[in-house]
């Protein structure tokens, strides 16, 4: 009787066109009535900065999103403490010498990698659902990069804080790199065996497992994926911003579960959308950038963002959910 | 085949109070002055607003799911109490029953619209802490007075916080664990299709135990702000992760509706002692949420080994 | 069509029904059916898979509304008003054979959820007394503590206490009528079964109904006064108890009743000696072990729930060589039956569903070539005749027939040696079913090797050597020429009453 129900469901022929149009629209309105509120003056600007900061969702949000990909309850809550920790160890590591970079760079992502299997781990010897083994590392981790990174002054290495605040015609050159990781990110999603694999277990995972697919595998790189990503963005944002500190981590929590949501992923697993991500980002950003525009304090900004992320999985998230 | 049963389970229910008893034990023997009624006093004063949070954060686990803005809901209440609650008393009340019902209205939507709790609680978080950054967008503001006096209250030979916390466990359990509707609600997160074939209301099972949560962080956050006399919109933001650990340290389950208040109350007060050892020892604040962490990881690390046996003997 | 005819009995008709039918999409579980049952009788009802007794319980509970026919309750018409609370009302009971009980409360809670008026002050009290009452009732020395938590309980007590809550009778509530028992003895032991059967004889002759569901055959000729055998959705047989013997109930439930065995060569050669491939024996033990080998069509037979999909998916799991019950060796491939839950991603198209199995051989530099993603799906598309006008269209927008064909290309049209079939042909109609046959044949014959569960008698012939489950267990193995339905149907079904 389930089959019945089910294939008067599948009338759509094919699969929702574009679950991304919605946050790219949302991010051209947002933008259209900043400029109409500014008399159009300083969009350029507006525009490029966005693009700088939403690099930084987008960094957060591609590794989060294979995460919730991989199904329901599957989320990353130790993004936060792992962008602090990685931002503090880059920082150290290249000691402000831009011949130490690269070693700098590596070792960020070695702290997500380090990170990713701590949550692996918790999630399967422990027994516990992601939200909690995450959580618990992510206490951990979060205390890791206190005691490590307390006092530490160091500035960003020249080369790589140009890097992170330079701009080519307007355009930042972390927007172009990150366009590249995406492209990339996207290729893994959609043309290898372990993209394929990511999407088949988010959708049903015991029908993957029976399909021949190594459902504790892909969820153990998953997670690892996802904590390297946020130790790549806590070495960039460290760059960027002159250094590191302790709570640049923290908004990227909800912000990389907002993205993905807002950029058309489902909540409920098996699809996810890389460029919905861009969409999104910018949508946030721009968000943020017309209510202070507007005048608007940080609080009714919080509430607003709060109510928008809730209001569209609340449009976008019900019918399929009911599988989870 | 029982005995070997029990076992397990036994061990499972003894987890937290005998934490509790060595972390006490630790303590007095590192700081023998601890052991009177002025320390204990003082390591306990915050005691009783994790233990409401926690109460509140228990509520939502029995029906599976997970609240993730308690904290920040604890602040908007800490805020209401230093600003409108002492100037306008009806109005404050007002708002605290609006909040109450928001919860319940968001059991409603997650419920009716099937959405993941974890999402919606996050979202909500910020929309609490919005709220409260609009009502007190820097830290000040000062509690009634009556709310200061009754919290602070200096009760014979045992501190207030314990009694007001004993009398927490024993009222929520007598409600949760003993009452017929109780009974009810706890049902409704061990077996939902069978609770509803059974002629009841999983909707508004659902929407009464976000109620309760919201009206748990509600005492919550009075108790804070009349025990810290002035409140900040960031207060509480750790209570979340808090009242999380503090119930599955008192026993309970992330589903199964399998929960345990007076477990949960003893998992908030190891959490705060623990924070006081960690000062005993001079361990540097740095470690304090790390070492909760690492308690939570242990506890569950315990308990995976407790049900390893358990399905053994099973 | 054979009609209901009347036995003598003395009761009146609590529950009647004429011409019930009940369709799902295009599976049409209920055919028009005639029953009554009547107060103070047990009547029994039995049946092969998908015979319609399941849908027939849910209709009578009121979960599920049937498309057309009468129904009434003791002489009141409430065909399509029939609601689970006004079943209640009416006195109409049901013990499932998923258990209703919630495992993290006690013995006393549970009757609290099934009995609302179980509250107010000393609500355990009465609740305990009502559920020992009850339990002593039925079971005599159960040794069950109302206080008991259900988890720790284990299976057959849990069962024990199921069954009660549903006949405690609370002091304020409509009189129980009518309880439907579905495979209530499946995890009872024998002295607790005869309990239970007992009690049902005192409920009947106190005047109320049991409907009583079994495939221990000789529990049902025991206990019930009547018995009913469904098949296809329908009532095929109606008549006392006295009149049935074991052999002429297994005779009646098969539909087939035809000599089917004669087109067979009379004397088949000893089995392959192909290498065995594939070999397993059942978690709950049994003395038969299951061996494949290279080439063969292995056929699983039985009551659907009894232990063959878990054997499979200990197949699957010994590929990836984990599993102390069963090894296999080879690449495998698995085709499921139930395909929301085992087979069907539902957000992909119907290509992306037949390539997953295979992604791994359609790399080109460590990528997924789609020309040659394309190429497998077109090739299978032709090969097992897919009707779409796109593979790109999503895999829903097929029927529940072309669905299965898409998991059969994505097992066939993988590189595996053993293919393992779930009952794959549920709801299949008949056409597909031949075009898939032959294919599983020819393939067969070029050396993979099928080991094949299936509900359907007629796609055990197609099988090389069938192996029968029962309660978890396997309890017969078949060659192609010892094959008879009635064979089947004898090892599926207990004879003496457990």
């Amino acid at each position: 009787m389930s089959a019945a129900e089910s294939e008067t469901r599948g009338v759509r022929r094919r699969l929702p066109q574009m679950p991304q149009a919605f946050s790219f629209i949302g991010a051209g309105l947002i933008f259209a009535a900043t400029l109409a509120f500014t008399g159009g003056a300083g969009g350029g600007q507006i525009l490029s900065t966005a693009l700088t900061f939403a690099t930084m969702y987008v960094i957060v949000g591609l590794g989060q999103m294979f995460v919730i990909t991989t199904g329901p309850g599957n989320v990353d809550l130790s993004i936060p403490a792992t962008i602090a920790l990685a931002g503090a160890v880059a920082m150290t590591v290249m000691g402000g010498e831009d011949g130490m970079i690269a070693l700098g760079l590596l070792a960020a992502l070695g702290t997500g990698v380090a990170v990713g299997c701590f949550n692996y781990a918790l999630i399967r010897l422990l027994q516990i659902p992601p939200i909690i083994a995450t959580l618990s590392a992510s206490f951990l981790v979060q205390s890791t990069a206190i005691a490590y990174g307390r006092g530490l002054r160091v500035r960003p290495p020249p080369a790589l804080a140009d890097f992170a605040t330079g701009r080519i015609m307007g355009v930042p050159y972390l927007a172009i790199a990150t366009l590249l990781l995406s492209v990339l990110m996207a290729v893994l999603l959609h043309r290898t065996v372990y993209g394929r694999s990511v999407a088949a277990v988010g959708q049903n995972s015991r029908a993957a497992h029976l399909a021949g697919i190594r459902v504790d595998r892909v969820r153990f790189l998953t997670y690892v994926l996802s904590a390297v990503l946020a130790g790549l963005c806590g070495a960039v944002l460290a760059g960027f911003s002159g250094g590191s500190s302790l709570n640049m981590g923290e908004e990227y929590l909800l912000a990389s579960i907002a993205v993905v949501v807002v950029g058309g992923s489902s909540v409920s697993g098996g699809q996810s959308n890389v460029s919905g991500l861009w969409g999104a980002s910018l949508f946030l950003y721009l968000l943020v950038t017309m209510l202070n525009t507007f005048g608007v304090g940080a609080g009714l900004r919080y509430l607003l963002t709060g109510l928008i992320i809730i209001a569209i999985i609340t449009l976008a998230g019900g019918p399929r959910a009911g599988r989870a | 085949m029982t005995g070997a049963l029990a076992n397990p389970r036994l061990l499972r229910a003894l987890l937290p109070p005998v934490s509790l008893i060595l972390l006490l034990a630790v303590i007095f023997t590192i700081q023998p002055r601890a052991m009177s009624y002025l320390g204990l006093n003082l390591m306990l004063n915050l005691a009783l607003p994790i233990a409401l949070a926690t109460i509140a954060q228990l509520c939502v686990i029995a029906v599976n799911d997970l609240d993730l803005s308690i904290g920040a809901f604890v602040s908007l209440v800490a805020c209401i109490g230093a600003t409108i609650l002492p100037e306008n008393p009806a109005l404050g009340l007002a708002a605290l029953a609006g909040c109450i019902a928001v919860y319940a209205a968001l059991g409603a939507l997650i419920h009716w619209r099937n959405l993941p709790a974890i999402v919606v609680t996050l979202g909500m978080s910020f929309v609490w802490l919005g709220a409260a950054v609009l009502l007190l967008p820097s830290p000040g503001g000062s509690a009634p007075a009556w709310l200061s006096t009754l919290v602070k209250l200096r009760t014979p030979l045992i501190p207030f916080a314990i009694l007001a916390s004993a009398l927490l466990a024993l009222l929520v359990h007598l409600f949760l664990m003993r009452s017929s509707l109780g009974v009810v609600l706890r049902g409704a997160g061990g077996n939902p299709q069978a609770v509803r074939r059974a002629g009841w209301s999983l909707l508004k099972t659902k929407m009464a135990m976000y109620a309760l949560c919201g009206f748990f962080g509600v005492l919550s956050g009075l108790c804070l702000v009349g025990l810290t006399t002035s409140a900040d919109a960031n207060i509480a933001l750790r209570y979340t992760l808090l009242s999380i650990a503090g119930v599955i340290l008192g026993g309970g389950e992330f589903t199964g509706g399998r929960v345990s208040p007076i477990g949960a109350v003893i998992g908030a007060l190891t959490l705060t002692l623990a924070g006081s050892l960690l000062t005993f020892l001079r361990i540097s604040p740095d470690w304090q949420i790390g070492a909760q962490g690492a308690i939570l990881i242990l506890v569950l690390a315990l308990r995976a080994l407790v049900n390893r046996t358990e399905r053994r003997a099973a | 069509m054979p009609h209901p005819t009347a036995a003598p009995s003395p009761g009146t008709p609590f529950v009647a029904l004429a011409a019930v039918a009940k369709s799902f999409g295009a599976v049409r579980a209920l055919r028009g059916v005639d029953l009554d049952v009547r107060s103070g009788e047990c009547l029994g009802l039995a049946g092969h898979n998908g015979a319609g007794k399941s849908t027939l319980m849910q209709v009578l509970v009121g979960n599920v509304s049937p498309d057309e026919g009468r129904f009434t309750v003791q002489g009141e018409d409430v065909a399509g008003r029939l609601t689970v609370a006004r079943a209640r009302r009416a006195g109409i009971a049901c013990v499932f054979q998923e258990l209703s009980l919630c495992p993290n409360l006690s013995v006393l809670e549970n009757a609290r959820i099934r009995h609302a008026s179980l509250k107010g002050f000393g609500w355990r009290a009465r609740a305990a007394r009502l559920i020992t009452r009850t339990l002593d009732e039925i079971f005599p020395g159960h040794g069950i503590a109302p206080q008991a938590l259900v988890s720790d309980l284990p299976l057959g007590q849990r069962q024990m206490v199921e069954i009660a809550s549903v006949f405690a009778q609370g002091d304020d509530e409509a009189p129980l009528r009518l309880v439907i028992l579905d495979e209530p003895t499946s995890s009872l032991d024998n002295s607790v079964a005869a309990q239970l059967l007992a009690h049902v004889r005192r409920f009947v002759s106190a005047g109320g109904s049991v409907i009583l569901i079994s495939h221990i055959l000789g529990e049902i000729l025991s206990t019930c006064d009547r018995i009913a055998v469904m098949s296809d959705g329908r009532v095929v047989d109606l008549r006392d108890a006295r009149a049935f013997t074991r052999a002429s109930l297994v005779e009646a439930m098969g539909h087939v009743v035809s000599d089917e065995t004669s087109d067979m060569p009379a004397a088949e050669a000893a089995r392959s000696a192909a290498p065995v491939v594939a070999s397993a024996t059942t978690p709950r033990g049994g003395s038969i072990r299951l061996e494949a080998r290279r080439g063969e069509i292995v056929g699983l037979g039985g009551l659907a729930g009894h232990g063959q999909t878990s054997l499979l998916v200990l197949l699957h799991n010994a590929a990836q060589g984990r599993s102390r019950y069963a090894t296999l060796t080879g690449r495998v491939a698995f085709v499921a039956g139930d395909r929301q839950t085992d087979g069907v991603f539902p957000l992909w198209s119907i290509g992306g569903n037949v390539t997953v199995r295979s992604l791994s051989r359609l790399g080109r530099f460590g990528l997924v070539d789609p020309a040659r993603e394309k190429r497998l799906a077109e090739e299978w598309r032709g090969r097992i005749k897919i009707r779409t006008p796109d593979m790109d269209d999503n895999i829903l927008t097929l029927s529940g027939g072309n669905q299965q064909k898409a998991l059969f290309a994505r097992a066939l049209g993988s590189d595996a040696e053993v293919i393992l079939m779930d009952d794959p042909m549920r709801g299949v109609d008949i056409g597909t079913k031949q075009e898939v046959y032959a294919l599983v044949r020819a393939e067969a014959d070029k050396g993979r090797t099928f080991v094949w569960y299936t509900t359907e008698f007629d796609e055990l012939k197609s099988c090389d050597h069938t192996y029968v489950f029962r309660s978890g267990r396997i309890v017969a193995e078949l060659g192609r020429h010892e094959l008879t339905e009635a064979r089947v149907l004898q090892s599926s079904f207990e004879g003496e009453a457990a």
